[in-house]
């Protein structure tokens, strides 16, 4: 009993130990090589260590700035086009009565629940016919497909988590619908289209396939940065890159619970 | 009486119509756009893996294909399943020992700890698994200094061992998060009735908590299959030749050839490997429905 009551705090600390290995093992050997300056096999560890790389990818003129700029902007208009054309649907889907609504529903799952990549394979192919191959348009446009499916989902829960009566209240002392929408409505569905325009712009972020079928080789976002300096075999450049595409990603994971009320997820998909 | 009751039940159906019609109109930007951007490549999609250059219907892509890749193919079954498999395994045992767990700071810690991959984009994801996985990377460094494996037997995991581990680093957080949610949702007096009765807490696990949670077991693991036929990054940066998966040779085959016929043919093989999967677990469903 009492070697049970010393060992088992030892076993569950390696087990966790483990995890935890296994968890920021591969983001610490990521951070090693953002900072390595010299790694040849069969070295364990970098045998020089400094910030050129970092220099030479935020150099005037690298490409990493246009990059960045590109990433940013592709991001930002993909959030605007997405919740422009997500917040009407979301608000019709939530309160209105739609004309089969599940279908439409179900027409908004389905890019998310089949293989997305002959569909960007095939975007592409349109957009050729359209000249928007190789435009940061194109890119916006490819973007905004995930992002729609994800925005229209979460306003659609939002609006139908916002307490009707507020609405009804505003209607009976004599607000228009517009300024019952704007005044009752929209600020309680707030947390959850902030939650949704930073899914869209996070999607956008990390996108990769689009960009590579519709923008590339014009248009190089942060992925496709990274992306093309990990297949050249410049495994700093990717690393910082990468470093950098973590950024949001991590810090929206320790925000998220703030931003995703149960009350919001648990109507997810109805 | 009747007559005014009519006057004001007259305006009803007239108000309703415009509600209708304003609603549409909400909806509509929004469905053109994804019909514009999902629908129409869809399509084409389905369309131009049954057409040859002239424009006649032919099966002749699909045959191809299938000849072509096939052993593309089966390697892309067989990651995906192993991988599956890896992250059930491991989804049940994190998300069982969050419920279930008696040691609660080790309960916290792992909580704490399972979530780190979740938002982390697979191009990011397959960078890591290079480095990480690399001969010279840490996995093989640190199991040779710990004296758990020769210096000489060091070996790259580029492979299809590589793509497994990284799908499962980057999907089992994702799972996990789903089947811990399903878990925490069980009645906690069932888990005490059958603690109380004495049955262990590995047994409530498999008899009690998992049964209940399944559903939402099935949903991630489908949605993780999804994304694994979609990534075109990590196969294209982990696997150099051949067999590899068929987003990779998709991508191989409109990049090198601009052969849109043999791709979207092999598109058409992802799409059917997850409807049948999604097949099943509707008919499962309806099984438990019908039986509940």
């Amino acid at each position: 009993m009492t070697i049970a009551r010393i060992a088992s705090p030892l076993v569950l600390g390696a087990l966790l130990g483990l995890v935890a290995f296994i968890v920021f093992g591969p983001l610490l050997n990521l951070a090693m090589w953002a900072f390595a300056e010299q790694w040849f096999y069969p070295n364990r560890l970098p045998t020089g260590w400094g910030f050129s790389f970092w220099e030479r990818v935020f150099r005037p003129r690298a490409g990493a700035w246009t990059s960045l700029f590109n990433t940013v902007l592709v991001a930002c208009a993909a959030v605007a086009l997405s919740m422009a054309l997500a917040i009407p649907a979301g608000y019709a889907l939530a309160r209105q009565a739609l004309p089969a609504r599940s279908v439409i529903m179900l027409l908004f799952l389905l890019p998310q629940a089949f293989p997305n990549l002959p569909i960007f394979v095939n975007i592409a192919a349109i957009f050729y016919q359209w000249g928007l191959n190789g435009t940061l348009v194109g890119v916006v446009l490819v973007h905004a497909l995930p992002g729609l499916v994800y925005a229209v989902w979460i306003a659609t829960a939002t609006f139908s988590a916002v307490d009707r009566s507020l609405e009804e209240a505003a209607r009976n002392l004599g607000a228009s619908p517009l300024r019952s929408f704007t005044d009752i409505t929209l600020p309680q569905a707030l947390p959850g289209l902030l939650a949704a325009s930073i899914f869209v712009f996070l999607d956008s972020i990390d996108e990769f396939t689009g960009t590579f079928f519709v923008g590339a080789p014009e248009i190089t976002t942060l992925p496709l940065l990274m992306f093309n300096a990990s297949m050249g075999g410049n495994y700093q450049v990717a690393a910082i890159t990468a470093l950098i595409l973590l950024i949001p990603s991590v810090g929206f994971m320790l925000v998220i619970e703030r931003f995703l009320k149960a009350d919001v997820l648990s109507r997810v998909g109805r | 009486m009747t007559m005014s009751s009519q006057a004001y039940s007259l305006p009803a159906p007239r108000k309703r119509l415009p509600r209708i019609r304003l609603g549409v109109l909400l909806v509509l930007p929004a469905l053109t756009a994804i019909t514009l951007l999902y629908a129409l490549p869809l399509m084409r999609s389905l369309v131009t893996a049954f057409r040859d250059g002239s424009g006649a219907w032919t099966t002749e892509h699909v045959v191809r294909a299938f000849s072509l890749y096939g052993r593309d193919m089966l390697f892309s079954m067989g990651v995906v399943s192993a991988s599956l498999a890896l992250i059930a395994v491991m989804s049940i045992a994190i998300a069982g020992y969050l419920t279930l767990g008696a040691t609660p700071w080790a309960v916290r810690v792992l909580r704490w700890l399972y979530r780190w991959p979740l938002f982390i984009p697979f191009v990011v994801t397959g960078q890591i698994a290079r480095s990480f996985l690399a001969t010279n990377g840490m996995m093989n460094n640190v199991l040779v200094e710990t004296g758990l494996m020769a210096s000489s037997s060091a070996q790259s995991f580029l492979d299809w061992r590589g793509l497994v581990l990284t799908f499962a680093w980057k999907q089992i957080p994702f799972v996990t998060l789903l089947l811990a949610g399903a878990m925490a949702a069980v009645e906690r007096s069932h888990i005490e009735a059958a603690r109380n009765a004495g049955a262990s807490r590995l047994r409530c696990l498999f008899e009690i908590v998992l049964p209940q949670a399944a559903p939402t077991l099935w949903v991630g693991l489908i949605l993780s299959m999804v994304a694994m036929l979609s990534v075109l990054s990590v196969p294209m940066m982990l696997i150099a030749g051949n067999p590899t998966m068929m987003t990779s040779m998709m991508a191989h085959r409109i990049t090198y050839y601009g052969d849109y016929g043999i791709a979207n043919a092999l598109g058409l093989f992802s799409y059917a490997l997850t409807a049948v999967t999604a097949w099943f677990y509707l008919r499962l469903t309806l099984r438990r429905e019908a039986g509940a």
